[in-house]
């Protein structure tokens, strides 16, 4: 439920839909973001420049020029946030990862006290829901992993972590989609490009929303798949 | 084809092609890049009659040197920069800001530095020959995206332009002072994660503008500010202007290139009114900052609109 409205300097507002991190807030956050997209695509909503959801949130900048804190409040306001539903175009995505280019299952299974085959099975078996995508272009923030996968995240962050790689800390798992720096766990790679800085159309593959399966695919296949 | 274009003899250390930004795909972790002095970028479009929005060229620091190959074209160079324009024959004109030259096949630009000032503007009459991606020409270096697969411009890179200028007039405006007191800002929604003294210093004291500095963020350095609640919070969406602060206590200002989601509390945002101001502050220089409510920031921002629209209104022929 949406719990309150906050100023975000004179150009932005968030939405807030309370403390609790889980799919069915997230799916509140979501419906709104949708919503707004779709009025804001027929200009009823002029002025608004980006819509961010995240965990819990969904931040609303907008073009000082054309509106106001006070008009966007009224419109959110305006909204009866109980009949509005799911767009039907979230994807159900299988994203293959190979097991083999990981870094850290030595680590996490001395910690978690599971063998890997174990880990890996838990990580197969999660249906994961993108919560948002950000930080950087195309970079997903997933959950909910089983319980018996939590960890923190490492204590000392990697300078560099390849691009493909897929991490995971508490209840969530990430894709890096470039090499960058990186604090999470990671236990596989995968071979899928998740932007493509040269799509006219859909540069980012995946949207918040949508559904992740992993596929567990040998080297070889991963080599193959990066060679296509 | 017969294409007009300026080839780059000198790249500058922070060129980049940006226009309004490019807005839409923060959801995909795309930030809208753009103009960092937005003031300075409109004004350099409307010297030479284009639409204020149009891309034009950012600098910062040591500018490009520029040669024109081929056409003729009508520049305008904004900020506070000093530069040169040299003929065929090798005469040097110093440049002026804030009005238009006429540049003829083999002559050459040279935008030495930005004075007081960080980002410096080139406009060209009729814009850029570019493909824009998502309606925009903005470049966001760090995600790879836009005109020149996303990177500044390198040296021998050609910069095509849309339009053979033949209009021989020169037009030029006069720009107010941009000295200011402090930077304004408004509360940010965790500004109760911090103690009341440090609440009392961050508006108090000044900070340091430091060299670790760029389109995506300001660090600065002063008075350390002490949270009480927590340094981390849940990762959420972030505006430009965002003052976050993370364990260490020194404040960073989130600029045009900024990551979309962040885990920082904010104690404050600055106001829009003052964020062109902000942008154009050297390292080394002190700031300070001032709370003023929503109200008053929106009133600024008008008055600002209003003062860019005389600005531009003012633009004269001259000889």
């Amino acid at each position: 439920m949406l719990k309150k409205l906050n100023n975000i300097g004179d150009a932005a507002i968030v939405c807030d839909f309370g403390d609790e991190v889980n799919q069915q807030v997230n799916n509140e956050v979501i419906k709104l973001f949708q919503h707004i997209k779709k009025k804001n695509s027929l200009n009823i909503l002029p002025g608004i420049l980006n819509c961010t959801p995240s965990y819990n949130k969904l931040l609303i900048s907008f073009d000082l020029r054309l509106t106001s804190s006070k008009e966007i409040h009224n419109f959110i306001n305006s909204v009866d946030l109980t009949i509005l539903k799911l767009d039907q175009k979230v994807k159900e995505w299988i994203i293959p990862i190979c097991y083999n280019y990981e870094l850290d299952l030595k680590n996490i299974v001395k910690e978690l006290k599971l063998s890997k085959e174990e880990i890996i099975n838990y990580h197969l078996n999660t249906t994961f829901f993108i919560y948002m995508i950000g930080f950087v272009p195309g970079h997903p923030f997933m959950g909910d992993l089983d319980s018996k996968l939590f960890l923190n995240r490492l204590k000392t962050p990697r300078v560099r972590v390849p691009p493909g790689s897929v991490g995971i800390v508490e209840k969530f798992c990430n894709i890096y989609p470039y090499e960058s720096p990186g604090g999470w766990n990671i236990i596989g790679r995968t071979p899928v490009k998740l932007f493509n800085n040269k799509d006219m159309l859909k540069p980012c593959l995946l949207s918040p929303g949508d559904t992740v399966k992993f596929k567990s695919i040998s080297k070889k296949e991963f080599n193959n798949y990066q060679n296509e | 084809m017969n294409k007009s274009f300026l080839k780059v003899l000198r790249s500058g250390v922070n060129t980049t092609y940006q226009d309004n930004g490019r807005f839409g795909l923060q959801h995909f972790g795309i930030s809208a890049a753009g103009c960092m002095d937005q003031e300075s970028f409109f004004l350099a479009n409307a010297l030479v009659r284009n639409k204020i929005e149009e891309g034009v060229l950012e600098f910062a620091y040591q500018g490009p040197l520029l040669k024109l190959i081929k056409g003729n074209t009508k520049i305008a160079i904004t900020g506070d920069v000093n530069f040169n324009i040299i003929n065929s024959k090798k005469e040097i004109t110093n440049g002026e800001c804030n009005r238009t030259y006429n540049l003829k096949e083999g002559e050459k630009i040279d935008i030495l530095a930005t004075k007081e000032s960080v980002y410096g503007y080139l406009a060209i009459e009729g814009g850029f020959n570019i493909k824009p991606f998502f309606n925009s020409i903005s470049t966001l270096v760090k995600g790879k995206i836009g005109p020149n697969g996303g990177n500044k411009i390198i040296i021998n890179d050609e910069i095509a332009f849309n339009k053979n200028s033949s209009n021989k007039s020169f037009l030029s405006t006069r720009i107010l002072s941009k000295k200011f007191n402090a930077i304004r800002v408004v509360k940010g929604p965790q500004y109760d994660y911090f103690s009341k003294l440090s609440q009392k210093e961050f508006f108090s004291s000044n900070y340091k503008v430091t060299n670790l500095t760029d389109r995506m963020g300001m660090r600065l350095e002063g008075q350390r500010i002490k949270n009480i609640i927590s340094t981390n919070i849940r990762s959420e969406g972030i505006a430009k202007g965002a003052i976050q602060i993370p364990a260490d206590g020194q404040p960073i200002i989130l600029l045009n290139d900024h990551p979309t989601i962040g885990g920082y509390p904010k104690i404050a945002y600055i106001i829009s009114a003052d964020y062109d101001s902000l942008v154009q502050t050297k390292p080394g220089t002190n700031l300070s900052f001032e709370c003023i409510e929503l109200e008053e920031a929106e009133k600024l921002y008008k008055e600002k609109q209003d003062k860019i629209s005389k600005i531009i209104n003012s633009i004269r022929e001259i000889n």
